[in-house]
C-alpha cells in the first residue's frame, strides 16, 4: 500500500495542451512506482482564467468538479482534496461542504492568504467539522512576498496549527524548494502538523533531518510534480527506516489522518 | 555497468551533508549498484586554489579503483597548465572547472584557453550548472549559475573542446543543443541528475529530441540522493542498449576511453 498525498492532475481548461498525456503519465508512473492511491488537488484552472494560487470562485468550482469527476472515474486509484480560496469565505465554506458531500477527503489551501491569516480560521473550523485534513501549500522559509502567491511558510502554518489543535495540517512539499531547515526548526512541537516529503529536492541529509525533527509518525510520502524524485526518496526511506516505520510513511500515517474509509484498505 | 560521472568527496561548506567520506560514497554506490564514479574534491571548489585538493583526490582514487578523479583546474592561476598535465598523468577521465565558483567569466579567455587545452589533451571539461536549488541556498552562497550561453561559446571556441555538463535542466539543454551546430552538439554530454521525469517527462522528451547518445548517468551524490538518477531511468520506456549507453558507454566516449 502506498499513498501519494500530494498529486496533481490537469483539467482540460488549463494552460497545458498536453493535459491528457500528462495525466496518463502520472497514472503510468504511479503504476510503476506502486502507488495505490493518488490524492490530488486541482488549483482552479492552473492560471488559465485566474492565477494558480489565487483561483477565482468560478475556477475553484471548475477545478473541484474536475477532481470529483476524477475520483469517480478512478474509484480505486484517485482521491481528492477540495481546493478553496479563503478570500471568498462563504464560497470556500460551501465548497468544503459540497466537496465532502461528493466524497472528497481533504482541503487544499493554495497560497491565497498567508497561512496564519485570520481568514483561514473559518476554513479550519469547517475542516474540523467534517474531520478533514488541510494540505497547505508552503514555500519553505519564505520570509518576504514574491509575485504570484502569498508568502506562506512553515512558521506561519505552525501558528495556525496552534490555533486549531483539533485539525490536522499537512505542510506541503518540504522538498519543494526553499529552506527546509527553516521548517524543521519550527515544526517539531506542533503535533498536528505532518510533513509531506514531496518536491523535486533530493538533498543528501534531508530525510534524516526530517526524521530527527518530527519522527516517522509525522511524515507523509508524496510526489507533487516530480515523481522520479518522489520514488527516489521512497527508495532511500526503505534503506533508512525499519519496515514498520516505512509503512507509516508510505501509507499508515495518511490512513490515520484522512477520514475513515478514505482508502481501499480502510 | 553503471558509471556516475557526477559525484563528490568531502564536506560541503553551506550545509551539513552526511556521507561525504570516500567509504560512505562507496557504501551509497553499493546500495544503488553504481560500479564506478567520477569524483571531485568538493571543498576544493570553494578554495582560492581548488587544485590544492587534487593531491588528496588522486591518493584516494589510487587506493579505491572504483573512483576516478576529476580534478579541479583553475585557469586563472599561473600553474594551470601543470595542473592539467598532472590530471592527464593520473588518468583523470575529465577535468573540471566551475567558472562561477572561481569568479571567472564563464566564457572568458581563461575558460576558452582551458577548454582548448583540455580538449587537445584528450579530456573533456566538466562543468556544473549549479550544485543546489537556487531557492534553498545559503544566504551567503551567491555564486551565479552557469549560463547556457557560456556553454555555447565554449563549444564553439575550438574544435577539440569536449564538455560534460552536469545539473542542467531540460530548458538549458535544449537551448544549448539546438543553439549549436550538429558538429558542436556532438561534443557535449549532459548528465541526467537535474532532468525531471514523469509526469513532466522532460527526460523522455530530450532523449527523443536530443538523442540518448548525448546523455550520461550522473547523480550529484552525496549532495543529492543517488536513487534519483536511477529512478528516472526506471521510469522510462527505453531500449536496453540506450540505457546501457547512458549508464556507461557514453561516459567512456566522453572521456576518450580513459575509464
Amino acid at each position: 500500500m502506498l499513498i501519494d498525498v500530494h498529486a496533481h492532475f490537469f483539467p482540460e481548461r488549463s494552460p497545458r495542451s498536453d493535459w491528457r498525456s500528462y495525466n496518463a503519465s502520472r497514472l503510468e508512473a504511479g503504476r510503476r512506482i506502486g502507488i495505490t492511491v493518488h490524492v490530488t488537488s486541482t488549483l482552479g484552472t492552473f492560471g488559465l482564467t485566474s492565477p494558480t494560487y489565487f483561483p477565482s470562485p468560478v475556477d475553484v468550482v471548475y477545478g473541484n468538479d474536475f477532481t470529483i469527476a476524477l475520483q469517480r472515474e478512478h474509484p480505486a486509484r484517485i482521491r481528492g482534496y477540495m481546493c478553496v480560496n479563503p478570500n471568498y469565505q462563504d464560497h470556500a465554506r460551501s465548497e468544503i461542504d459540497r466537496g465532502r458531500a461528493a466524497g472528497l477527503i481533504g482541503v487544499k489551501l493554495a497560497a491565497s492568504r498567508r497561512a496564519d491569516d485570520p481568514l483561514i480560521d473559518a476554513i479550519c473550523a469547517r475542516a474540523q467539522h467534517h474531520g478533514l485534513p488541510i494540505l497547505q501549500h508552503i514555500w519553505q522559509g519564505r520570509r518576504r512576498d514574491w509575485p504570484g502567491q502569498e508568502a506562506s511558510d512553515g512558521a506561519e502554518l505552525c501558528r495556525l496549527a496552534a490555533r486549531h489543535p483539533q485539525v490536522t495540517f499537512i505542510l506541503a512539499h518540504v522538498a519543494g524548494g526553499g529552506d527546509w531547515r527553516h521548517t524543521l526548526a519550527v515544526a517539531p512541537p506542533h503535533r498536528n502538523v505532518y510533513l509531506d516529503l514531496s518536491g523535486s529536492g533530493v538533498d543528501g541529509g534531508m530525510l534524516e533531518a526530517c526524521l530527527e525533527a518530527v519522527g516517522a509518525e509525522r511524515l507523509l510520502w508524496g510526489s507533487d510534480i516530480t515523481m522520479d524524485t518522489g520514488w527516489a526518496k521512497l527508495r532511500y526511506l526503505k534503506h533508512l527506516l525499519s519496515p514498520a516505520d516505512f509503512e507509516c510513511v508510505a501509507w499508515k500515517n495518511a490512513a490515520r489522518i484522512f477520514p475513515p474509509g478514505s482508502f481501499p484498505s480502510d | 555497468m553503471r558509471v556516475d560521472v557526477n559525484a563528490f568527496l568531502g564536506s560541503y561548506p553551506f550545509a551539513k551533508v552526511p556521507g561525504t567520506a570516500p567509504a560512505d560514497v562507496l557504501a551509497a554506490m553499493n546500495r544503488v549498484k553504481i560500479d564506478e564514479a567520477w569524483v571531485t574534491h568538493l571543498p576544493g571548489l570553494f578554495w582560492r586554489d581548488p587544485a590544492a585538493g587534487n593531491a588528496w583526490l588522486y591518493e584516494t582514487c589510487r587506493a579505491t579503483p572504483r573512483l576516478h578523479p576529476v580534478p579541479a583546474v583553475h585557469p586563472g592561476l599561473a600553474n594551470w597548465s601543470e595542473v592539467l598535465r598532472e590530471a592527464v598523468a593520473h588518468g583523470a577521465p575529465a577535468i573540471r572547472c566551475d567558472p562561477c565558483h572561481f569568479a571567472l567569466a564563464p566564457s572568458g579567455p581563461e575558460m576558452i584557453a582551458l577548454a582548448a587545452a583540455a580538449g587537445s589533451a584528450g579530456r573533456p571539461l566538466l562543468l556544473a550548472v549549479r550544485l543546489e536549488d537556487s531557492r534553498q541556498r545559503h544566504p551567503n552562497d551567491v555564486t551565479p549559475e552557469l549560463p547556457a550561453h557560456a556553454v555555447r561559446a565554449l563549444i564553439r571556441s575550438h574544435p577539440a573542446v569536449r564538455l560534460v555538463v552536469t545539473h542542467a535542466d531540460r530548458g538549458f539543454i535544449e537551448e544549448v543543443h539546438f543553439g549549436s551546430a550538429p558538429e558542436e552538439a556532438r561534443r557535449i554530454w549532459w548528465d541526467i541528475s537535474w532532468i525531471w521525469g514523469p509526469p513532466e517527462e522532460h527526460l523522455a522528451t530530450v532523449l527523443r529530441t536530443v538523442g540518448p547518445e548525448r546523455f550520461v548517468f550522473g547523480t550529484g551524490q552525496p549532495l543529492r540522493l543517488p536513487e534519483a538518477a536511477i529512478a528516472k531511468l526506471d521510469l522510462l520506456d527505453i531500449a536496453p542498449e540506450h540505457r546501457a549507453a547512458i549508464e556507461s558507454r557514453n561516459a567512456r566516449a566522453a572521456s576518450g576511453g580513459t575509464t
